[in-house]
């Protein structure tokens, strides 16, 4: 462990405790670096929404953490345990040090309370001492630094699209400053344009803030581009994990050239096979058709 | 041969308070037996307003749409028959199979009702049917779309489209709600049956990458537009219009990300 690091995980496993039990997550160890940007690969089923929630102690039962630990690394050198904080200070981690941006973000506003109340709720839960007048000024700054505009505090979800209110759920999460953001699916709902937009925007942000991001999607080029590095996640365990470039142009384990494999390209000849796979050649190096 | 051809079609919607949303405007296309076609473009483009078209589940504003020359029904018997000819396969196989009936029953439906094999030959044909698109009929055809998994389902729905032997399939962003790892299976499966049956192929989709690789042919929709349209490698390779480019350059591209010497993450590359 080095003061590099911002979050250590060793060897984490969760279960669901139903009949039988469902091991989510087996034996994991990864540590993210400080401003890092993580990016966490693998496909539905595989663990890695159920590893995310995990790190900020938000599962439910039936999951329970069956073994490991996992320490957060504070910039002013103090260790969090997760596992063994009280539920108080938990929630004095979560957002102050510990963000999260949810997929979806039409479920995970509120309706019926307009944007800038939701965004001024976060500064009146973490700092009572904060006057009203300064939370709002402190939202509006918010949603000016993610391309919303302050003008919208009084919007409610609904009035702003789909790109705009994951925007909203960003400027929520950067809302503390917090050293590690974590984001599950944060574009899977948009289309390609306004990904690219919001994942600028958050790599601004990161050479800004310098916070790290734990960023999960089944996207893997959208990961090889936007990571530093990239961990694959099958069946609850981590298979690989290394730089992007790594990953990309020396996968080791065959799930990830089987993941690699998924994504034709987009500009190159790799993944011509779909047009042609009467082609031995690339229907075996596809390994597609079984 | 058939050809289905899209003339001048433009079709309008009321919105309550706003008047109305032109969600085609003057959208021209053919599509012919034994060619796939690209349907390409962001949320509210218009792809899925031309795919209701096509099934008749929308009607035009204004425009023709013809099947080899007349233009398609609109009712009745004429209309069912015209379903025949061309059959759609849904993004959603959660919500397009019944999930209280069997993956039989599924199958069955258009054989019996479309009469497209004697009654005694059904159930050889959906088991001729299964196999094609990969599955096993002997575990597959008693059991109910929630015992599958979203490939085996989408499978399903393949075999169905293709029950009542269509000329053009229409494929709404089929694999899109597919894990990763199997949406080129049942692309390589449908680029194969496509073939085999000479069937035209309407492929509706966001994904550039599979667009370009399955599809002969790309169209780009934009505000109910088609602003570009040709082979698909001009199309995705040398774009001609500034939105065919954006969308383009936003789309993830590591190989061409990993080509460039220094490379920062999140950057346009």
């Amino acid at each position: 462990m080095t003061s590099d690091d911002l979050l250590t995980v060793s060897q984490f496993s969760v279960s669901y405790d139903v009949t039988p039990p469902v091991q989510a997550v087996r034996d994991v160890s990864l540590a993210v670096r400080r401003g890092e940007i993580l990016g966490l690969a693998g496909e539905s089923g595989c663990g890695k929404t159920t590893l995310a929630y995990a790190i900020q102690r938000l599962l439910k039962p039936p999951a329970v953490i069956t073994s490991g630990s996992a320490v957060f690394h504070d910039e002013s050198g103090e260790d969090f345990d997760i596992n063994t904080m009280d539920e108080a200070q938990m929630r004095a981690f979560r957002w102050e040090k510990a963000s999260m941006v949810f997929q979806g973000a039409m479920n995970a506003l509120n309706p019926i309370i307009t944007i800038g109340a939701q965004l001024q709720d976060v500064f009146s839960t973490h700092r009572p001492a904060m006057k009203r007048a300064e939370r709002r000024l402190e939202s509006g700054r918010l949603l000016d630094l993610v391309g919303v505009g302050s003008n919208r505090l009084r919007s409610y979800p609904h009035e702003l699209s789909g790109g705009m209110r994951q925007r909203v759920m960003i400027a929520m999460a950067l809302a503390l400053k917090p050293q590690l953001m974590i984001m599950d699916e944060p574009t899977t709902a948009l289309d390609v344009l306004v990904q690219r937009e919001i994942i600028e925007q958050i790599s601004e942000l990161r050479a800004e803030f310098g916070f790290s991001v734990i960023f999960i999607t089944h996207d893997l080029p959208l990961l090889l581009e936007i990571s530093d590095r990239i961990a694959v996640m099958r069946e609850g365990r981590i298979v690989e994990i290394d730089t992007a470039r790594t990953l990309y142009e020396n996968p080791t384990h065959d799930y990830t050239r089987r993941l690699l494999a998924s994504f034709p390209s987009l500009t190159g000849e790799r993944g011509g096979f779909v047009r042609r796979p009467d082609d031995p050649a690339r229907a075996a190096e596809a390994g597609s058709i079984r | 041969m058939t050809t289905l051809e899209f003339k001048d079609v433009s079709k309008k919607y009321r919105v309550r308070g706003s008047g109305e949303l032109l969600a085609l405007d003057k959208v021209s296309f053919t599509l012919t037996s034994g060619q796939t076609i690209a349907l390409v473009g962001q949320s509210g483009s218009g792809k899925s307003t031309i795919a209701k078209i096509l099934t008749q589940l929308e009607r035009v504003s204004s425009g023709d749409v013809l099947l080899d020359g007349t233009p398609i029904p609109t009712w009745g018997r004429p209309l069912r028959r015209y379903r025949q000819t061309v059959r759609m396969v849904f993004q959603d196989p959660f919500a397009s199979l019944n999930p209280a009936h069997t993956i039989r029953h599924h199958i069955e439906r258009p054989l019996r009702l479309d009469k497209v094999v004697p009654a005694d030959q059904v159930e050889e044909e959906v088991f001729r049917l299964l196999t094609r698109v990969r599955l096993s009929p002997e575990q597959t055809i008693d059991r109910r779309p929630h015992e599958l998994s979203g490939g085996q389902r989408q499978r399903v729905a393949i075999a169905r489209a293709l029950a009542s032997r269509p000329a053009l399939l229409i494929a709404d962003e089929p694999v899109s709600m597919l894990d990763v790892s199997i949406r080129l299976e049942v692309l390589n499966l449908l680029a194969e049956l496509q073939r085999e049956a000479n069937l035209g192929v309407l492929y509706i989709t966001h994904d550039l990458a599979t667009a370009r690789h399955f599809s002969d042919e790309i169209m780009v929709l934009h505000h109910g537009k088609v602003v570009e349209s040709g082979k698909a490698d001009d199309v995705i390779l040398r774009p001609q219009h500034a939105y065919t480019q954006a969308l383009r350059n936003a789309s993830p591209d590591p190989e061409k990300h990993f080509a460039a010497p220094t490379t920062t993450p999140g950057a346009i590359s």
